[in-house]
Order: structure tokens, then sequence, then C-alpha cells
């Protein structure tokens, strides 16, 4: 069991985190129906009601949507899920220029690097 | 919701030794809380008051209200330390034994977990390996319908795999209402399946806190907490 989830930092953010990158990778497709709670806080190894509380979070992000009675399932919005990976990839990004920057690479310089790199790997 | 279980000012002394000095504490349903604390802080000794195995000297305790006898035995199920099941007994045996016990025991479930870790029922107790019986005392304890589970260090002795096993089992089994106390020292394994957690030291409750309060306000793990709580 267990997600590889770091105990130092809130549960609930990690579970989100994690739910949603599964979404957008399709390891839950579109219109999907999601586990139980039970089931996915013993798949996680987390306590029910934190995993719950992070299924209302991703209900308020309107990734997932429950249906009374039958449970919870994947929105068939592919455009907010395109929209959310895009988001997520954007911030990706975001860190790694950051990180160049401390190593005093500029953006131009980042992309020639990244271009030069991307060249040699074809050859 | 009214709490599960009440403790006003509970002391309880072993001739002149003080095992739990005037506690007050106050548990609500619907929770898994881990008692935590170093070795001899008095962890069994609450435990055994809630199950009235212990008398307090003073103070009070209260099961849904109840002092704790027949009527809170018959909604508390607990897991001891160590093993109590009679050795000479086959597996199946104790499974009617806990049926013709308690009101809440569900046998037909205790018989699909049984199977579930290929566990054979005709098996005697005496010829199990500590973790199988670790398994079998929690599949008994985990197959009532109580409202308050007290396991006494459930995976205190087990090989990791064992470990998952019985965490996925209380995550898996226990009553939506109803709460699990749960004493271990080894944090790492449970803090992620924990609401909240209780410190005790020298019979004296340290801490009552929730474990994601924990992680959010002082960006730490339980364990990490822990230890610096309890510095040597």
């Amino acid at each position: 069991m267990s997600w590889n989830l770091d105990s130092s930092r809130p549960i609930y953010v990690q579970l989100v985190e994690k739910i949603q990158l599964d979404i957008i990778s399709g390891t839950y497709e579109p219109g999907a129906r999601l586990p139980s709670v039970r089931e996915l806080a013993s798949q996680a190894g987390v306590n029910p009601n934190t995993m719950q509380k992070a299924l209302s979070e991703l209900e308020r992000k309107k990734l997932v949507h429950s249906v009374r009675t039958s449970g919870r399932f994947i929105t068939e919005d592919e455009t907010m899920i395109e929209e959310r990976k895009e988001e997520l990839a954007s911030a990706q990004i975001r860190t790694f220029f950051e990180k160049m920057c401390q190593m005093g690479f500029d953006a131009d310089k980042t992309i020639r690097l990244i271009e030069k790199m991307l060249k040699e790997e074809e050859l | 919701m009214n709490p599960i279980l009440e403790c006003h000012n509970l002391t309880k002394k072993y001739g002149g030794k003080t095992a739990l000095n005037q506690i007050n504490l106050s548990l609500k349903p619907g929770r898994i809380i881990g008692l935590l604390g170093p070795n001899g802080s008095g962890k069994t000794t609450l435990i055994k008051l809630i199950n009235g195995l212990l008398t307090p000297t003073s103070g009070e305790l209260r099961i849904q209200g109840k002092m704790p006898g027949v009527a809170t035995k018959s909604i508390v199920s607990y897991l001891p330390e160590r093993t109590y099941l009679d050795e000479s007994m086959r597996i199946y045996e104790v499974v009617e034994m806990f049926d013709a016990f308690y009101m809440d025991f569900d046998k037909n479930k205790a018989y699909q977990m049984l199977q579930k870790v290929h566990l054979d029922t005709r098996s005697y107790i005496k010829t199990l390996s500590k973790g199988n019986k670790e398994k079998v005392q929690l599949i008994l304890v985990m197959s009532r319908r109580a409202k308050l589970y007290c396991l006494d260090e459930p995976i205190a002795g087990v090989d990791p795999a064992a470990r998952d096993y019985i965490l996925s089992t209380i995550i898996n089994n226990y009553e939506e209402d109803a709460t699990i106390l749960l004493s271990t020292h080894l944090i790492t394994d449970v803090e992620n399946i924990l609401d909240e957690v209780v410190f005790i030291q020298d019979g004296n409750i340290r801490m009552q806190e929730e474990v994601e309060t924990i992680r959010s306000e002082k960006g730490k793990s339980v364990d990490d907490l822990f230890r610096e709580v309890f510095r040597c």
C-alpha cells in the first residue's frame, strides 16, 4: 500500500495532487467511476477522513463530481482536463526556469541549451 | 456529537507510583486516534482502564456516558498487547467462541478475512507464527461492530508486509461512526492513517492535536514532532 507520501506535508494536499495527476495522465479516464473512499484510502494507506477531504477538494475544483448513491465520477469535460494539464506543465516549467536562473542561465541561454541538447540527441 | 470517551481527572496509582496523573481527555466518534508515548508513559494503563481491567484510583472515565462494565464491554473491542487466546484451540473454535460471546460479532466477515490471508481455520493457535497470531487476533477484534476499538501495539514485532496488512484491515473494517484508539511507538508506520494524536508522557497528556494541523502549521511529520517533544 501507500502512495509515497511525505508525512511532513499535509496529506490531503498530496492526495489531491496525486489524483489530479492520475486524471490528467489518463490513468482515470474522463467519466470513469472512482473507487469508494475506503478503497482509495486503503490503497493510499491513509485515513478515510483525509481521503474524503481530498475528494471534496477535487469536487470543488470540478475535476470530480458525485452522483447521489452511485459514487464519484471523473469529469467528462475534456477541455477542462486539457487546461489543468497545461497549468500543471506551466508550473513545472516555471520551477525549471527558476532553478536555471539560480545557476545563472537566463531564458535565452536556457532555450539555446535546450535546443542544443535536442539536436545532439537526434544525432 | 457526543464524545465516545471522556476522562475527568483520571488517576491511577500502583502503590506509590503514579501511572496516570489527573488526565482529562475527550475523544470524538468516527476518528482514528494515535495514543503515542515512550515506554512506561501510561498508554497500556489507560487502555486497561477503558476496558475495565483496572479501576481508577480517583477521577472518572466514561464510555458513551457509562462507567466501564458489562454495558461498555459490549461496545468496546479490545486488542491487548499480548496474545490471550488459548493456544490449544483451533482458529475456528476461537471464531465460534467470539461469535457466542459478542452480540456484535460478524462471523462471516471473520471467516472471509481469514480466508483472504490463507489461514487454515483448522490450525491450532500454537502452530501459528507471531505475525499470523497477530492477524488472527486483529481479525477477531475488527470483526466486531463496536463503537470503540482499543488496539494496544497492534503492529509491534511483525514484518513490514504484515504491518501493511494490519493497517489496511483497520482502515477497511471499522464502522464509520466508530473510533479507533491505537497505541504504538512505531509512528512512521501509522501516522498517515491517523486523524489525531494524543501524546502521553509520565502519566500526563502532553498534547492532543489533529495530525494535518501538525503538518500544515509546523511543517513536521508526527514522527519528527514526537522526537522533538520526547528528546531524551
